[in-house]
């Protein structure tokens, strides 16, 4: 039986005069339990005398699996099935629900829902256990040592009753300080092939609601006519075609003239008459630079010392090593700006509560950041201001933004009205496309030099690009000396052993707003890295395998982590035995704590279309809690990384984007790739991310087979790949 | 304008102006919500119901052109046998990640096996082409449509 999922219908349950235990933790993060709701708002558990149990899921589901990952967590320490329990969505509180890598913020990203999560929701978990067995220890008389609770019941010493008759007692009880986790060995779910996600059941009979699914009573639909250029202000405009459009209710200048708010009665009253509203806008401080610009400065840096020396090396030794090695590889890369576009174009609601509190309902990311914003904007207290999180039809990364944009927008579409009716903000795919927050454009710069016997003499890293973190408010937290970190994660923390390795920073403007985009630095380091390594087995003449796993061998836990995702891709890819007519390309790649090596194994050829025909991934993302959803994440993060590899980039012409929809940002088909199988690491070791890891080594694997198709291409260097001349089947 | 409008066997009246997109009388006037906005030009098939049986982009379906249409949506496939199945097939190999191009995603899938009870992996490719799924579950999407094509076969 699935239990009816939702914070209404636990109310009227506990309403209905059963009792309730709360399990959560205070703000200094001991445990702490209560009898009902109201006196604890913030729990991680909440169970009822008639049994029912939902998990408080403090992330947000994006398709990356908290609502399963978190819920199988106390699922398996309170003792039931994933069958008898239920996820609610937790409200934003950034002292409970904070994200435990992230300081007192409340936040999903970087790949740390379940590694942030995995104590804290297993403790919460054992401690409602401890409590209804020493509840039922008391009534029956017997040792609590002699009873667990299983499938739901609480069991032993011969007797047996559900875990629901015990929640009234165990509700008056002080939780333990440091309640007993389950050992591995008894593990029934974590870890178990056989879990399903929890929300699979709505989403495949339409019944999943998304923020975009959301019809409040008298709600208006806003949309946002945004300058067609960055910087671009509201001149003047002219409603009088909008008035046409039946359902059109009023314009409106945004405070900083940065754009105009239509408002209408429904979503396709607001497409038309924002369509139909004609704006003048002055243009004279917007930016005008175009991608070929933006290229142009980052080779240039690339060709100039770099302003940061990322890793304190001797700079001038490193290229007195490189230049006088027998051989020299050189080679200069350039990546393109990319849009996350999420399958569900942005979109949140706001309403103003009868007493003057400010509701938010979002497929909400950061709950902390527009929760801060929004006490600014309206002028009250954080507990005046609720955000409702819902089901959010992809992100990554697009939904977190430093700023908060687009709850930011609704606010002020928000407060420029009498506030008597709901405001749902709506973005098209074209505002998406178009609207900024792109993952930033980057180069690299590499010469490697070689000595005789192939060994790796010197290696002159230079990157260059424009700073995520720097000019918002995360800067202090992110940026070290100058050195915004994630420009360059994944060459600063490779595993490689590289002798004599230079790192250079130099960063470029930013012609558009940029944003993490999945696995962020990842997404060009990871590409550099591995190719670049291809480069050196191909000119060595070495095994690819072999050439890292020389790489390798310094005994560390994260080289033999490394060592052993290759070792596993390799024996799992057929490695060095592609079928007749294939070639294949390997990859590996550590990011957000997990470790991913991937075979690409291609057909066909440059000319007339090459053919992914299987991808092969090895993953050790430490203890693997759900399986299945770990696979589905790196097959994810797989075609995510090779789709805009093959085709896709954002580019800009006097500042504006080219970009319309998907017909020009082409996304990943199914016929793109035709098969994908991922192998887990079985491990002891803390769980570490998913959603991210995936998709760094996918783009070079496939870059590094196409080379093995031997057509006489050299690895692509500027990516799309369709641009640099590979066609695809 | 209104106008009558026959949904998954009910008839419904709508009031709507000619040009109005199907998908926007489905989503803003019905309340039916599985139906999704993904790009309003065609482009990723997460707006495809069923008219008359066959599957539609009703981002580019207008409203005008429906009269003594059947319309079938996302929200009735449980009671449709190859829907139930496809549905079953989903739920097995857990194909949703975001979950949101799934409804359109079964909805053609219905379509292809509704013409070809037991489709090649080429088939599946080439007919479910137009379905974009962000998230990339292209994997689970291809084996769900066989999986599918089992449960009805059996």
């Amino acid at each position: 039986m699935t239990l009816a999922t939702s914070r209404r219908g636990f109310l009227k349950s506990a309403a209905a005069g059963a009792a309730v235990l709360v399990i959560g933790a205070t703000a200094k993060g001991a445990m702490a339990a209560a009898s009902s709701e109201e006196a604890m708002l913030t729990p991680f558990v909440k169970i009822t005398s008639d049994g029912q149990v939902i998990a408080i899921v403090k992330h947000f589901e994006k398709g990356q699996g908290p609502a399963t990952g978190l819920t199988s967590l106390i699922a398996e320490e309170l003792g039931v099935t994933m069958e008898q329990i239920d996820y609610d969505f937790a409200p934003s509180n950034p002292q409970v629900y904070n994200n435990l890598f992230f300081g007192p913020f409340q936040g999903t990203g970087g790949s740390t829902a379940m590694a942030n999560s995995f104590q804290q929701y297993r403790t919460a978990g054992a401690a409602a256990r401890e409590m209804l067995i020493a509840a039922a220890a008391a009534e029956w008389g017997v040792d609590a040592a002699s009873l667990d609770i299983v499938e739901g019941q609480v069991t032993g010493d011969g007797k047996s009753a559900p875990l629901g008759d015990f929640v009234a007692a165990a509700a008056t009880m002080t939780p333990p300080e440091s309640p007993r986790l389950r050992d591995p060995s008894e593990w029934k779910i974590i870890g178990n092939e056989k879990t399903r996600r929890k929300d699979s059941p709505i989403k495949v009979n339409g019944q999943a609601q998304f923020a975009m699914d959301l019809h409040l009573p008298n709600q208006m639909v806003a949309m946002i006519a945004r300058p067609p250029q960055r910087g671009g202000t509201v001149a003047s405009f002219d409603d009088s075609g909008a008035t046409e459009v039946k359902g059109f209710i009023m314009a409106k200048a945004l405070p900083q003239n940065n754009g105009v708010v239509v408002y209408a009665e429904s979503t396709w009253a607001a497409i038309q008459a924002r369509e139909a509203l004609s704006v003048e806008w002055d243009l004279s401080a917007a930016e005008t630079r175009s991608s070929a610009e933006i290229r142009e400065e980052i080779i240039a840096a690339l060709n100039a010392e770099p302003t940061y020396n990322v890793n304190g090396a001797d700079r001038v030794a490193v290229k007195a090593a490189v230049d006088g090695a027998a051989q020299v590889l050189e080679k200069t890369f350039y990546f393109p700006l990319l849009a996350h576009a999420p399958m569900e174009p942005l979109n949140c609601t706001i309403e103003q509560t009868a007493d003057g509190e400010i509701v938010l309902h979002d497929g909400c990311q950061m709950p902390t950041g527009p929760h801060m914003a929004y006490q600014q904007i309206f002028g009250l207290p954080a507990e005046k201001i609720h955000i409702k999180t819902m089901l959010a039809g992809g992100s990554f990364g697009r939904r977190a933004t430093p700023d908060a944009d687009y709850q930011v927008e609704a606010a002020l579409a928000f407060v420029m009205t009498d506030r008597s009716r709901p405001v749902k903000l709506v973005w098209t795919r074209e505002d998406d496309i178009r609207g900024g927050y792109y993952r930033p454009a980057a180069g690299h710069k590499v010469r490697v030099g070689l000595n005789a016997d192939g060994t790796i003499a010197g290696w002159d890293h230079q990157v260059a690009g424009q700073s995520i973190m720097k000019g918002t408010a995360f800067e202090p937290m992110a940026v070290r000396d100058g050195v915004d970190g994630t420009t360059v994660e994944g060459v600063t923390e490779n595993p490689y052993a590289i002798p004599g390795m230079a790192i250079g920073l130099t960063d470029t403007e930013k012609a558009t707003s940029v944003l993490w985009w999945r696995s962020v630095g990842h997404t060009h380091t990871g590409y550099v890295m591995e190719t670049m390594m291809d480069m050196v087995a191909r000119a060595t003449g070495r095994d690819p395998v072999e050439l890292r796993l020389s790489l390798l061998e310094g005994g560390s836990e994260e080289q033999e982590r490394e060592a052993a995702v290759l070792k596993l891709v390799a024996e799992k890819a057929g490695w060095g035995k592609p079928a007749e007519g294939r070639a294949q390309g390997i990859a590996v790649h550590k990011s957000f704590g997990s470790y991913v090596a991937e075979v690409v194994e291609v057909s066909g050829s440059v000319e007339d279309g090459v053919v992914i025909e299987k991808v092969t991934a090895a993953v050790d993302c430490g203890i693997a809690v759900n399986p299945d959803v770990i696979r589905a994440q790196i097959e994810g993060g797989i075609g995510y990384g090779i789709g805009h590899a093959m085709r896709d980039q954002i580019t800009l012409s006097g500042g504006e984007v080219d970009q319309y929809n998907f017909p020009d940002y082409e996304p990943l088909r199914i016929s793109d790739i035709k098969a994908i199988e991922v192998h887990i690491v079985p491990s002891a070791l803390a769980p570490s991310g998913v959603g991210e890891p995936g998709t760094p080594p996918a783009a070079p694997a496939l870059a590094n087979a196409i080379v093995a198709l031997g057509s006489g291409v050299e690895h692509v260097a500027e990516l799309p790949m369709a641009e640099a001349g590979v066609s695809f089947a | 304008m209104s106008m009558t409008l026959k949904i998954n066997g009910e008839t419904k009246t709508v009031d709507a102006e000619p040009g109005t997109p199907l998908l926007w009388v489905i989503r803003d006037d019905l309340k039916m919500t599985g139906t999704k906005f993904g790009c309003g030009v065609a482009s990723c098939g997460a707006c495809t119901v069923h008219v008359d049986g066959q599957p539609v982009r009703s981002c580019q379906t207008f409203i005008e052109d429906l009269e003594g249409s059947e319309v079938t949506t996302i929200e009735a496939m449980e009671e449709d046998k190859i829907g139930a199945a496809v549905q079953q097939a989903w739920l097995e190999l857990d194909v949703v990640q975001c979950g949101y191009c799934q409804s359109g995603q079964i909805m053609s899938a219905v379509g292809l096996l509704r013409e070809n009870a037991k489709p090649s992996a080429e088939e599946i490719d080439e007919y479910m082409y137009g379905n974009a799924c962000r998230c990339a579950t292209y994997q689970r999407i291809r084996a769900g449509v066989q999986r599918a094509a089992e449960i009805l076969e059996a």
